[in-house]
């Protein structure tokens, strides 16, 4: 359960000000000019993307970001800037489609970006699926952030939920958590940590205030 | 003897194959993307493989303590087939990224027209990528095939230097040795070449420029042959050192120049032990 992380909501400057004096001068140089390079040509975006990394290295800056996700989260909002919301979203969709497990990370992460996440609308709850699918616990723990709070409905949050509890992402991540508990979630948290006890095994400590009230 | 072997496909291998591969030395592993045996019919396919070499691949070897790596191209097989064509539109999304050293396999499998322009055009894309080009040579008219990847080569002005040749004998080794190009041999059981023959072959043209590769697959291959390779020229008599440039330094060389390789904990020299491992106590007691 290593280098999970939530997704918290920012706007895009902010991540440039936690860029600012953590990239090296070529760094940041390699960065403006592919920020610009996507702005007069978004098609390059699908090449540009992928080589972040080991442009930018790979630093956490706190809980939430980490320097190359910061800096892809970026290049999308350059993005958000110069096309129409259908466009982003298709750029959006493939960057996630044929990103490896870091690039896809970096895609959801990039819907807590303010700016990307109003242009967008709905429109990218189809990769939130996707992700909740998988059992990679990092992509669940970056899908679940104020995108998917925002844009879920209720059945696909409240599973969502009981997936990160099934897999062991903490529940501490879910931005949704707890303002969008409701009396259903609460049902299915009490029935796996039945089916956990029967099992004779541990109930994962932080869903205790998600279980349905018990009658003394 | 810590060995690199620059060409194998792991996708076809078993997890017994890491473990073998791991006891005889085996730390670091480019796995080309090539044909599967059964073609494909459709560019998702190649998505879905390409995703792999990327994804799953890395990790099922990261749990024997090999790294891994992947070349990524358009094989000339299945340049012929125009239902793949559309796999070159797709290329710069994976060429750029982080565990791709090289553009690859690319070359000549029947020397048709389709394949004269899809290899062309991912010389291009290497020359676009920085990166180095691995390059098949066919199974048939194998000499002939040879001349004219060494001219197209030629054409296109990439540096000789980031370019290996693949799958030589001792018909075609002189006139790659000659281009300037890096020399591929792929070591197999029973075709291509054998140990001997080529231990033979490095006495002849030296330890310079040259990578010794398995090229195991989904046909019959040991991915052990490039340990048998060292066993063979430490029996001829060249020295451990000789050994550690053929099977570890001169394929780093190589794919260093993507600048992509990550060797990090994995390239201590001989004699010195990754986390207290048991690869070497396993490659002495074989």
């Amino acid at each position: 359960m290593t280098d999970l992380r939530r997704s918290r909501a920012v706007p895009s400057s902010w991540l440039d000000e936690q860029l600012d004096g953590r990239l090296a001068p070529e760094a940041a140089a390699w960065l403006a000019g592919r920020r610009d390079e996507v702005v007069r040509r978004p098609e390059l975006l699908g090449e540009v993307f992928p080589a972040v990394a080991r442009q930018v290295g790979r630093d956490v800056v706190d809980d939430a970001w980490t320097v190359d996700e910061a800096a892809r989260a970026l290049l999308l909002a350059a993005l958000a800037t110069v096309v129409p919301a259908e466009h982003l979203s298709t750029a959006l969709a493939e960057v996630y489609r044929y990103g490896d497990a870091a690039e896809k990370r970096a895609a959801l992460r990039a819907l807590a970006v303010d700016e990307v996440a109003e242009l967008l609308g709905d429109r990218a709850v189809p990769i939130l699926a996707d992700a909740i699918r998988t059992n990679d616990q990092r992509l669940l723990a970056a899908a679940l952030g104020p995108y998917a709070t925002a844009h879920l409905d209720a059945d696909a949050f409240r599973q969502a939920v009981l997936k990160c509890v099934f897999s062991g992402v903490p529940l501490a991540l879910v931005d949704g958590l707890p303002d969008r508990a409701d009396a259903d979630l609460a049902q299915m948290m009490t029935d796996f940590a039945a089916e956990r006890t029967a099992a004779g095994r541990e109930i994962p400590v932080d869903i205790h205030d998600y279980l349905a009230k018990q009658e003394d | 003897m810590r060995i690199f072997d620059p060409h194998i496909h792991m996708t076809s291998r078993t997890t017994d194959d890491y473990a073998a591969m791991a006891a005889h030395g085996v730390r670091a592993l480019v796995e080309p993307a090539f044909w599967l045996g059964q073609p494909r019919t459709s560019v998702g396919s190649f998505v879905d493989y390409f995703d792999s070499l990327v994804g799953w691949e890395p990790f099922r070897a990261s749990q024997f303590g090999i790294r891994h790596h992947c070349t990524i191209a358009l094989n000339p097989k299945e340049a012929n087939d125009p239902r793949c064509r559309e796999v070159l539109d797709i290329l710069p999304r994976y060429l750029a990224k982080d565990g791709v050293v090289a553009v690859g396999e690319v070359g000549y499998d029947s020397m048709t027209p389709e394949e004269d322009d899809v290899f062309a055009a991912q010389l291009e894309l290497a020359e676009r990528f920085e990166l180095p080009v691995l390059v098949h040579t066919p199974h048939r008219d194998k000499a002939k095939g040879t001349t004219r990847t060494l001219e197209v080569v030629r054409e296109s002005g990439l540096d000789p230097s980031m370019v290996v040749v693949d799958h030589l004998n001792e018909l075609t080794v002189g006139e790659v040795a000659d281009s300037g190009c890096w020399r591929g041999f792929s070591i197999y059981p029973d075709t291509k070449m054998d140990p001997d023959r080529m231990v033979a072959i490095l006495t002849e043209y030296g330890t310079e420029r040259v990578l010794v590769n398995s090229a195991a697959d989904w046909g019959k291959s040991d991915p052990l042959r490039t340990y048998a390779t060292g066993q063979a020229m430490l029996a001829a008599g060249f020295s451990a050192d000789d050994v550690d440039q053929v099977l570890w330094r001169n394929p780093v060389a190589f794919y260093g120049q993507s600048g992509r390789l990550e060797l990090e904990g994995a390239d201590a020299d001989e004699g010195a032990t990754f986390e207290g491992n048991s690869i070497l106590r396993g490659a002495r007691a074989s």
